[in-house]
């Protein structure tokens, strides 16, 4: 696979990008993770992530204009989660704050702070973390004078003291009364390894310093660089008449400190800054579904959170995500993630050249149906990258054979001559038109198939071929792309020797795959033909059905509308599921239900429980799958070409009857049709199951074909065994690639098949000396 | 009045020997493994039972399809 590609992929999943409030934050406090410790009343974790990122969590937490709570996407439902006052409460509750913990640094770098600000005092505690010694030089008598100043109602000065005490292990430098001139700056330039300047709105003095166009000194909005290398500067002093922010000047603090840090070491000092500065995230994130809340008030007017206040307002938040891909599709949550994580996780199984491959699975249970693009804001599908790590697993040998052997072995069935078939209509030497059934619907209603063929050739002039096969659907979908390309090149030399006619695909699938295979192809839907030509009459009235639209078919609006026309033509009533585009795959999509079963059923469930009416559908898989999982489903071709019957109620032919209704469907054709006569196809020996045999056999994959050929092999060649007890015989049988075990009795011509089972390991028949 | 027993008497259909534990080789996917089966004494042919197909066989075959 290619890392580049699968680069481009990863960054449009837009779920790791942070949500509104962090990303609003001048210091990207991680308030998602610090309400989520307070939802579940873990104060401490929320207080730890309070202080990582905010020095002064007391003096914060009263009076920061909280950018966050201006861009939180609760205040669409309620209005915003007041993270101010559930930062008190972390404070409050969280118990003894965490000390801040210092690296170790092999060289001392010594560091001015010039203001002992908010901005200052924040860029000292970065840089003392960081390991390096740092001193302070306040002109005033105290520091954050500023802030005490504001008064005990808005900032009780109790506060700041605590916030400046548990600091107090950094070992800062504090230096009051010690004001710094120009001459004095230039000193501490060059004594100390660098300096920050942050000296509030003053603009006088500094001649060494360059001045913006506005006479303040000029700062470098990324890394608060000013002209001398040394000196970085931020806060009041670059923000001129701007009203006061607290948490601004801890933002300037913090980035200059990085830069001092990456300057003293020598690293770039402008290289991944891209989301220093507040940013619009790109999280997606759709709050339609939450029910209005409103903020919770605290007990004590003008106080602060109880515990349990703080706790129901921390729930407010949703939290903000996106996995609307996720939240759609059964594939995507079983395997308990997103799709930024899956794409990596695909690419990695891909690099792995000796050792367990674990994400086989990830790669080959998707149904490829395209939800998840439908449903993403960045429009990625998952499909795509599934199919590009089997086409990789295949040209490396290392797909596993059991995940598409039986259904490649379905179709090699279609492609062969027990179904495949192109004719010129009985009495006409060329074809306007051909029709092309697809394999599945063949397997499920060859009545009705026959039934359209009839209907089309006299609604069509021109001629109206008929072309059995398969289109390679599963060729494309396990990633054999040699198998598909083979497939198509077949069909479309069957396809010129009929004259390039316009071909009328029953299927979506075939459809799709005829478009991509035979691009020279006019290729089109039978419902959108139908729709012109017209249908017998009135075929479906008093019908209430469901419609589903097959998952090849979401793009499709032409086929959409004239599958909706159609029914109501017919005279059904049909209600809608959902929006067209927002269709599921029925499992059979991709081959999922051959690599994790389980996982399809749970797609057919879902999607069979969202309405209460029988189901419409134009696929054939559709229709038997749902049928298979218990649900009322029939095919249009059911209402508009029905017979007599119940034809919703008609169970899933399960995959014998299938080939036999598809082998039968071309014998009964050529003999109708073409007037041939057709040698009745030997079904030799006749079987008796059992249900739960029947069952058994459907679930494990195992054909009635395969059955007589093991009990043929074994009353021919007298290879068995004979379990004295019960009498009966078992034949073991290995055709190619799988072994069937038969156990059965002979009753008169027939045989009772008790049970059957396979295994793909070889078994020698002595063990080498 | 009959007794059941625990294994089941397995008879080699062509040969009418009783069937016997012996050790025989698997194969998959270019790795072999030994393994004790039912097998006939004379003609070798070998048994493979339900629960061993679909249970031990089956981990191990998807073991090595990861591989």
């Amino acid at each position: 696979m290619d890392g580049q590609r699968i680069h481009e992929w990863e960054s449009r999943c837009v779920e790791e990008q942070p949500p509104a409030c962090i990303a609003a934050c001048p210091v990207h406090l991680d308030v998602r993770a610090m309400l989520g410790c307070a939802r579940t009343g873990d104060w401490r974790g929320a207080l730890a992530t309070l202080v990582r990122a905010v020095p002064f969590p007391g003096i914060v937490g009263r009076i920061c204009d909280a950018p966050c709570e201006g861009a939180c996407r609760r205040a669409e439902a309620g209005g915003a989660v007041r993270i101010r006052a559930l930062e008190r409460a972390a404070l409050e509750f969280g118990g003894p704050r965490p000390p801040p913990v210092v690296g170790k640094s092999l060289r001392k770098v010594r560091i001015a702070v010039v203001g002992a600000g908010l901005g200052g005092l924040a860029a000292a505690v970065d840089l003392a973390r960081k390991g390096c010694a740092v001193t302070v030089f306040e002109a005033a008598e105290r520091p954050l004078g500023r802030l005490y100043a504001l008064g005990e109602a808005a900032l009780p000065a109790q506060a700041i003291d605590a916030d400046l005490a548990a600091l107090a292990s950094l070992g800062i430098d504090l230096r009051c009364r010690t004001p710094v001139d120009a001459a004095g700056l230039g000193e501490l330039a060059a004594a100390f390894d660098g300096v920050y300047l942050g000296v509030g709105a003053a603009t006088s003095g500094w001649p060494n310093l360059d001045r913006d166009g506005e006479g303040r000194i000029a700062v470098d909005p990324l890394t608060f660089a000013t002209s001398h290398p040394k000196i970085f500067a931020g806060g009041s002093l670059r923000r001129g008449g701007a009203p006061y922010s607290p948490v601004a000047s801890l933002h300037d603090g913090r980035y200059a400190a990085l830069s001092l840090d990456r300057m003293v070491q020598g690293a770039s000092l402008t290289a991944h800054r891209e989301h220093q500065e507040p940013f619009a995230t790109g999280l997606y994130t759709d709050v339609s579904g939450y029910l209005p809340a409103a903020p919770v008030a605290p007990a004590e007017p003008g106080g602060g959170y109880a515990a349990d206040e703080a706790r129901a307002e921390a729930e407010r938040c949703f939290p903000c995500r996106c996995v609307e891909c996720v939240k759609v599709c059964e594939y995507l949550a079983a395997h308990k993630s997103y799709p930024k994580r899956y794409v990596r996780e695909i690419y990695n199984n891909d690099c792995i050249v000796l050792g367990n491959h674990k994400s086989n699975r990830l790669s080959n249970a998707c149904s490829l149906c395209g939800l998840c693009e439908a449903v993403c804001p960045e429009r990625l599908n998952m499909g795509e990258i599934c199919l590009e790590a089997r086409r990789s697993m295949v040209d490396k040998g290392k797909m596993p054979p059991s995940y598409h052997d039986f259904a490649l072995r379905d179709m090699a069935f279609s492609t062969g001559d027990a179904f495949f078939l192109a004719r010129h209509q009985p009495g006409m030497a060329a074809s306007a038109a051909a029709f092309f059934p697809g394999c599945q619907l063949s397997a499920s209603s060859p009545e009705r198939v026959e039934a359209v063929y009839a209907h089309l050739r006299g609604a069509l002039p021109g001629g109206v071929g008929l072309m059995l096969g398969c289109c390679g659907a599963p060729a494309h979908w396990s990633g054999r792309s040699g198998l598909f390309r083979e497939t198509c090149d077949a069909l479309a030399a069957a396809w010129e020797e009929l004259g390039r006619p316009r071909l009328i695909a029953a299927c979506p699938t075939c459809r799709r795959m005829l478009e991509t295979g035979l691009p020279a192809a006019r290729v089109e839907t039978l419902w959108t033909t139908l729709a012109e030509v017209g249908v017998p009459a009135r075929a479906a009235a008093g019908v209430r059905v469901a419609i589903h639209d097959p998952c090849a078919a979401r793009d499709d609006r032409a086929t959409q509308r004239a599958v909706r026309r159609l029914l109501t033509q017919a005279g059904a009533s049909v209600v809608e599921i959902d929006a067209p585009e927002r269709t599921t795959c029925c499992g059979f999509g991709g081959l999922a239900s051959f690599v994790d079963p389980g996982l399809a059923d749970r797609t057919v469930d879902r999607r069979i429980a969202r309405n209460d009416a029988d189901y419409v559908t134009y696929c054939a898989m559709c229709r038997d799958n749902f049928a298979r999982r218990g649900k009322r489903a029939v095919h249009v071709v059911d209402l508009l070409f029905g017979g007599e019957g119940d034809a919703a109620g008609r169970p899933d032919p399960g995959f014998s009857r299938r080939q036999e209704n598809r082998a039968r469907l071309k014998s009964r054709l050529l003999r109708n049709v073409w007037e041939e006569p057709v040698p009745e196809t030997a079904t030799e020996p006749e079987l008796i199951l059992s249900p739960e045999v029947a069952a058994a056999l459907e679930r494990r994959l195992i054909l009635h074909e395969d059955v007589r050929a093991a009990i043929r092999h074994a009353e021919a060649s007298g290879e068995k065994i004979v379990d004295a007890r019960t009498g009966r015989c078992i034949a073991g049988h290995r055709p190619v690639a799988v072994t069937y075990w038969v156990e059965y009795a002979r009753q008169g011509e027939a045989f009772v098949v008790y049970r059957a089972y396979s295994h793909r390991m070889r078994v020698a028949k002595e063990a080498p000396e | 009045m009959t007794t059941e027993t625990a294994e089941p008497a397995l008879i080699c259909g062509k040969c009418g020997c009783a069937l016997e534990t012996g050790k025989v080789e698997v194969e998959y996917l270019g790795n072999r493994f030994p393994v004790e089966l039912p097998r006939c004494p004379s003609c070798g042919l070998v048994f493979v039972p339900e629960d061993l197909a679909l249970g031990k066989m089956l981990d191990v075959e998807q073991a090595l399809e990861d591989k």
